[in-house]
């Protein structure tokens, strides 16, 4: 039995935040749960398929987060209670969906649980989800720390319920990625039964049809879903999370949310500040509850707003503090406005620390500059950078080394249009900077339809697009679709390394089973290029001469658009991760080391870390305990030094 | 309350190393080791884009009293416990003081850019001295040779933590890995972490 599924109330685990977003879930008796992967809110969906038979649930992971909001909304209008789980970068994509469900509004308690990336740690940008809670105008709620991860979950479906609409939770990576002790409460023992009740009047929120809103009608729809969002407003001035900590009339008043909320405490207790600063951390941040807000605006004229991202709760704060100005007089705010808390990047204790010590004028010291000078000098010499590279044995990076040298040989500054996955380092050196453009999902293929519809302008520069296999279901689609019916002559590589491997090898349409381990029908990627009508090729990276050939004659080919299908699993993948194909080894005798015409090509350009160059000896060397034995890099040394042996 | 077997509270734990060396495992079972005797623990972990070969790092914050920050704040380790020596270091210049305990295994993983021969990698015996001369207290083990005698460099991990253990510098005993392992690992993969678990303590006391 998974810990997640334990029945005994007040018993206490140790929790990462997405798995106390799973508990709160199952203690609501959550019934359905979509999502698509990505960093950090992988663990949501992952975690409810483990208890899925035990709990009566149905998982998936859904094409795109689009299709999980609707799959979701599927639920909620049959009367069930459901969870829908993406990262920030995935909630524009839901976000057509997401604004019309929003109007609808929903029956079983529905809850979106968003997971942003402050300092894009594993992300290829900084979103900020929150704005689209007001965008939509549904309730927003943020956990201040694990345990609420998991009791504001359980009431968001309550709260969803009775408002009936949506409610939004969002996480971020400090609280989703974060671990701490959860106490658990009571798991229901509820049946559940689907029934879609449509047979009712238009609006009648119990048994008519779910219609976003009838053309030219807004005041029938819109009007009753801001009156939701009063009503939120109303209940939030008493909700339980919102909390206030510090004397009654401090000299500062920290307002906050979210992980920012244990930045805080930790700051104003190591400055000593308990008696001058209050916090108020919220749970409720969007609608704001305007007497609650005054009511801790009135202890103080100085205000300090701690968040990340966007300046968003400062912003909603000081709206209600010009309306209540008459009230409760003048207030100073510091903030991401002022410059006390910085607009980028994701937060941290010190950062409040060197806020509030400036603010306050409190002298704050860790360590003597002397140790600091010290430790620092020493990593400046000792820690040399880690750098970002693929994997040892990574198919990327032998399908970059061979779409690079094509492109080079080919001599018409052919270029390629990046997509995401793991596959973003194709920017980088240890991609060797092959690609050009980077966007969101699926904009390599569109963005590169548009390139190579511009030779009219007398563009003559090949144009390459890149996309992984799960990246291809998600939204590169239309973009294909698009391409061949323009007659553009892009060449389309799909990276097919089974699975959504950058996030852990969720399942996708081409998968032959689902989250649950149960097998389903795959989606044949090959199938639907064919039958769109592009060219279709298929090679493995790893035979670098006949995935080069291969893309010489698609690149050459300039009728329409053409697909390169470059299929081999990732090197972490449980078929792969255990085996090694190739024992290998370098020969030194024949090893020229710098003297070799590439000038070390093996570690200097191809940068696979299971071989290293050996300094003292002048030649190159395998780092056994680091090489997969994928054995290209024996077909890559121009002296044939490196040797590949198949393991038997 | 637990706070009087604890030498400071918060007590501050880094676990380091280098993606794919199983250090979020190691700072799992840790945390679960001390939350089953009562403790409050909170846990951050940083990792970036790259599944391996990328610094990684968990922060355990172990109390008596509440959670607390998921990030330790600068230079407020008390323990940092390393799978990689350079990891060591990186991590003692943003998080260490002249009172830190520092654990280290020796065997170096070597960064991207050394393989290309544009950064240096220095002797892990230049490491050692400097560190000693930075840290009140440190402790080196081959912890991968060991692992490789066990018959897999991933349960360098798991005598990290038997070191970990060994220095007593956290109110563990050897029943709450045990207790801690067998929720998280097939009954046959038992045995043999548990013997890298005595290793580990047994590195320590040589």
């Amino acid at each position: 039995m998974s810990y997640l599924n334990d029945n005994q109330e007040g018993s206490v685990h140790l929790l990462m935040g997405n798995e106390a977003i799973v508990r709160g879930a199952l203690e609501a008796g959550m019934r359905v749960a979509a999502g698509y992967p990505g960093t950090p809110s992988s663990e949501i969906i992952e975690a409810f398929s483990k208890v899925a038979r035990e709990r009566n649930i149905y998982a998936e992971w859904s094409t795109n987060e689009k299709v999980a909001l609707e799959v979701s909304a599927a639920a909620s209008f049959a009367g069930l209670r459901t969870m829908c789980v993406m990262k920030q970068n995935g909630v524009n994509v839901a976000s057509d969906f997401l604004l019309h469900l929003a109007s609808s509004g929903t029956r079983g308690g529905m809850v979106l649980v968003a997971c942003d990336d402050p300092g894009a740690l594993s992300s290829v940008n900084e979103g900020e989800s929150r704005i689209f809670a007001r965008l939509v105008e549904v309730p927003l709620l943020e956990p201040g720390d694990l345990q609420e991860a998991k009791d504001i979950t359980k009431w968001a479906f309550e709260l969803s319920e009775e408002l009936r609409n949506l409610v939004m939770v969002r996480s971020v990576t400090r609280m989703s990625h974060a671990s701490g002790n959860v106490t658990y409460g009571k798991l229901p023992n509820t049946e559940a039964l689907a029934d879609f009740k449509c047979d009712g009047p238009m609006f009648d929120p119990d048994r008519g049809p779910m219609i976003s809103m009838i053309v030219g009608a807004a005041d029938l729809q819109h009007g009753p879903q801001q009156e939701k969002i009063r009503k939120a407003a109303r209940l939030f001035e008493e909700c339980p999370f919102n909390t206030y900590r510090g004397p009654e009339k401090p000299e500062l008043l920290i307002i906050t949310s979210s992980a920012c909320n244990l930045y805080s405490r930790e700051a104003v207790r190591l400055l000593g500040a308990e008696d001058r600063v209050g916090i108020l951390k919220l749970a409720t941040t969007w609608p704001l509850p305007p007497k609650l807000i005054m009511k801790n605006l009135a202890r103080t004229d100085k205000v300090l707003i701690v968040e990340e991202v966007l300046p968003v709760l400062e912003e909603q704060v000081k709206i209600l503090a010009a309306e209540m100005a008459a009230e409760i007089g003048p207030t100073r705010f510091f903030g991401k406005n002022a410059g006390n808390i910085p607009s980028v990047g994701e937060l941290n204790p010190d950062i409040v620390i060197e806020a509030l010590s400036s603010i306050l004028d409190i002298p704050y010291t860790n360590v003597s500059d002397s140790f600091d000078d010290a430790a620092r000098e020493l990593a400046r010499k000792a820690a040399p950078n880690r750098g970002l590279t693929f994997c040892p044995g990574c198919p990327h990076r032998a399908s970059l080394w061979s779409i690079h040298n094509a492109l080079e040989l080919d001599g018409r500054k052919g270029f390629v249009c990046g997509d995401i996955g793991c596959y973003v380092f194709g920017t980088l050196p240890s991609g060797f900077s092959t690609v050009k453009t980077l966007h969101s999902m699926g904009s390599g293929t569109g963005i590169a339809s548009g390139f190579a519809k511009l030779g009219q302008f007398g563009m003559d520069q090949p144009v390459i697009s890149l996309c992984g296999d799960s990246t291809f279901f998600h939204a590169a689609m239309p973009a294909l679709a698009n391409a061949v019916h323009q007659k553009s002559p892009l060449t389309m590589v799909i990276l097919d390394n089974n699975g959504t491997a950058m996030t852990g090898f969720q399942p996708h349409p081409g998968s032959p089973n689902n989250v649950l381990g149960e097998e389903m029908p795959a989606v044949d990627i090959e199938a639907i290029c064919r039958a769109m009508g592009a060219l279709v090729e298929i090679q493995d990276p790893f035979d670098i001469e006949e995935t080069q050939e291969a893309f010489h004659r698609l690149i050459e080919h300039d009728e329409g658009a053409k697909v390169l299908i470059l299929r081999q699993a990732c090197a972490l993948s449980p078929e792969r991760r255990h085996t090694k194909n190739f024992e290998v080894e370098i020969d030194e005798e024949i090893c020229l080391g710098e003297n070799c015409g590439c000038n070390r090509l093996c570690t200097r350009i191809f940068g696979c870390p299971g071989i290293v160059w050996d300094k003292e000896k002048g030649v190159s060397r395998i780092d056994e305990l680091i090489c997969v034995g994928c054995g290209v890099c024996a077909d890559i040394c121009p002296a044939g030094a490196i040797k590949k042996k198949e393991v038997a | 309350m637990k706070t009087s077997a604890l030498q400071r509270d918060p007590y501050n734990v880094i676990i380091t190393g280098v993606g794919g060396q199983g250090n979020v495992m190691a700072s799992r079972i840790l945390g679960s080791m001390l939350v089953s005797k009562g403790y409050f623990v909170t846990i951050g972990e940083t990792f970036g884009p790259s599944q391996r070969g990328g610094s990684v790092m968990s922060h355990l914050r172990i109390s008596g009293e509440s959670s607390w920050s998921p990030q330790i704040p600068a230079h407020r380790a008390d323990l940092i416990a390393s799978l990689e020596p350079a990891e060591a270091v990186r991590v003692m210049a943003q998080y260490g003081n002249p009172d830190v305990h520092i654990l280290c295994n020796t065997r170096p993983i070597y960064p991207v850019p050394v393989i290309r021969g544009e950064e240096e990698y220095p002797s892990v015996e230049d490491i050692k001295i400097s560190l000693k001369s930075l840290a009140s207290h440190t402790f080196f083990i081959d912890a991968t040779e060991e692992a490789q005698k066990l018959g897999n460099t991933i349960f360098a991990n798991i005598i990290l933590l038997g070191a970990i253990y060994g220095t007593h510098l956290l109110p563990l005993e050897r029943e709450d890995f045990v207790e801690a392992i067998s929720q998280r690992f097939r009954q046959d993969q038992i045995e043999i972490n548990l013997t890298a678990f005595d290793r580990g303590c047994e590195l320590l006391a040589r």
